[in-house]
């Protein structure tokens, strides 16, 4: 194992790019390392052949640990101090990385190493990783409750470290199913069961490039996971990120929204009503609420709206809830799912619990905080699984009206657009006046046109008395 | 608050809230918000860090002014006493 930086004093072979046999070229790269903060292609330092891989892909092991045996297909080197023994031995110091794409850093010329005890030390490095650690409490809690044996189970965090979804996968599999961190990483973000997938790498290991092979995950919300206070991954988290990992997150989430997106217009027949809102009143009473206060405790236009369309749940049930089953499950709670827009791309719509409850102040703080938790990849699971209706407020972009599509299961998505200015009919007289074109998209299995007429016009009588929202 | 000071104060704020956006790229004069793609929640958390890191008093009625760079550091200089 190469050192592939000052800091790093382990690294995890990801995936071997060559098999045993095969023959290599100098500056070939033969494999691919995780370190903590990227994903790095290994180049071979001399032509020979592969003699056998020593460490299997999804090893985590020390630097200078030997990872494969090379027979030089040549004698000798120019240098006089080549060693005389056939077999040369794919050590860090055998190696160069190229990081990135940057351009190459070429070792000064330096001493083969005589590495005396090969076995041993392949031993020592299995040793390291078949004991891996579980610090984290959530994690024993996690294994305990599964009846999982922590020291069956392969971490695949940081250092060995045991993940949450490690031990999901043991208890799936009763084993560890031969993969990649990268892959089992994919995988998870995917959706994708690593048993039911055919491993193409060493040892019918599974490979990041197999998952595309793999059966059709479930939607993403059918499958979260039952524990409340799981913090989720998303691709949020971008700034402590790789390139590469981001990427694949990315990559990732756009296959999830693919799929829930693509079996929402296959098996959802949409709907479609809109209708225009004067915000007079509502603007003019957040005009007079936000004077002088700071910037903390303002509240947006969005506040409003997003509470207006969750109190209309109440009188309008037919939108909240889901089709499971071939029948509508009506939700007595209205979880109001947010479509929240990541940068750099994607989109996740977590819910505000209870927001019909919830004071517009309130709902505002939740808003914020949900906003940001989204944006940093801190969202609970809890948050992820149960929105019973979604809003989108595209109006945030400039848009003046947005006709969404559903997520599944649920039955209804409310739009709203950009708040703008408009001539208006008022008593018979034109005037001026701030409007929102709002919009539902609803299952027709779940309601018709009528009862979703009636929910956007609740969100219309309702934002006309601000002060009671 | 000197002009170095509120840009720095500035410029830190905005990679609070949009650290994918390269702030000596932006163009002073053009809109902020959508330059950096904020949206009024962005935006409003922009404000308050703004408001934290420059210690500077920021209401609705300043957000206009806060939508550029230009404004904004004309408003912090202003608005802040020189901070030694």
């Amino acid at each position: 194992m190469p050192s592939l930086g000052a800091d790093m004093d382990e690294g995890t072979l990801l995936e071997w790019q060559v098999n045993p046999g095969e023959t290599v070229r100098r500056g070939d790269i033969v494999a691919t390392v995780d370190t903590s903060k990227a994903a790095i292609d290994i180049e071979v330092f001399e032509d020979g052949v592969i003699d056998d891989i020593v460490v299997p892909a999804g090893s985590q092991v020390p630097v200078g640990a030997v990872l494969a045996h090379i027979t030089p297909s040549e004698p000798a080197a120019p240098e006089s101090q080549q060693p005389e023994e056939p077999r040369a031995e794919v050590v860090g110091r055998h190696l160069e990385a190229t990081k990135e794409k940057q351009p190459k850093q070429r070792e000064p010329k330096e001493e083969k190493p005589r590495q005396k005890r090969p076995k041993q030390k392949a031993a020592a490095v299995s040793e390291e990783v078949t004991a891996p650690r579980a610090r984290s409490r959530m994690v024993r809690v996690e294994a305990e409750r599964l009846g999982i044996d922590l020291a069956t189970v392969h971490g695949s965090g940081p250092r060995g470290l045991i993940t949450r979804e490690d031990v999901r996968q043991a208890a799936l599999h009763g084993r560890r199913v031969r993969s990649s961190p990268y892959a089992r990483r994919r995988a998870s973000e995917l959706g994708i069961d690593l048993g039911l997938v055919a491993g193409s790498g060493p040892g019918g290991a599974v490979r990041a490039a197999d998952l595309a092979q793999a059966p059709h995950p479930a939607p993403p919300p059918a499958e979260a996971p039952a524990s409340a206070e799981a913090e989720i991954r998303s691709p949020a988290r971008v700034e402590t990120r790789s390139a590469e990992e981001r990427s694949a997150r990315q990559l990732a989430m756009r296959q999830a929204i693919a799929a829930l997106m693509a079996r929402s217009k296959r098996e959802i027949p949409h709907y479609y009503l809109s209708t225009t809102i004067d915000l007079a009143a509502a603007t003019s009473w957040l005009r007079a609420r936000n004077v002088g206060k700071s910037p903390s405790e303002q509240v947006t236009a969005a506040a409003l709206l997003f509470k207006a369309a969750a109190l209309a749940c109440r009188e309008v049930p037919d939108v909240n809830g889901f089709w499971l089953e071939d029948h509508f499950v009506k939700s007595d709670a209205v979880h109001l799912g947010i479509a929240i827009s990541l940068r750099g791309g994607g989109l996740l719509a977590p819910a505000i619990h209870d927001a019909d409850t919830l004071a517009a102040a309130e709902l505002m703080g939740r808003l914020r905080d949900l906003v940001s938790r989204a944006r940093t990849g801190r969202l609970r699971s809890a948050e992820t699984r149960d929105p019973t209706i979604t809003v989108t407020n595209l109006g945030e972009r400039g848009v003046e009206s947005v006709l969404g599509v559903i997520y599944p299961p649920q039955v209804a998505l409310v739009g709203f657009g950009k708040v703008v200015e408009r001539p208006w009919a008022v008593d018979g007289m034109l005037a001026v006046r701030p409007v929102v074109t709002a919009t539902l998209a609803a299952d027709h299995r779940a309601s018709d046109g009528h009862r979703g007429g009636l929910y956007l016009e609740t969100i219309d009588r309702l934002l006309q008395t601000p002060e009671e929202l | 608050m000197n002009p170095d000071q509120a840009r720095t104060a500035l410029a830190e704020a905005l990679y609070a809230i949009a650290p994918d956006v390269e702030f000596d790229d932006l163009d002073p004069d053009e809109g902020l918000r959508r330059q950096a793609d904020l949206d009024s929640l962005d935006f409003l958390s922009f404000v308050e860090e703004l408001a934290q890191r420059s210690g500077a008093q920021l209401t609705a009625d300043d957000y206009p002014a806060l939508d550029s760079v230009t404004g904004a550091l004309n408003l912090l200089t202003t608005r802040t006493h020189a901070v030694s």
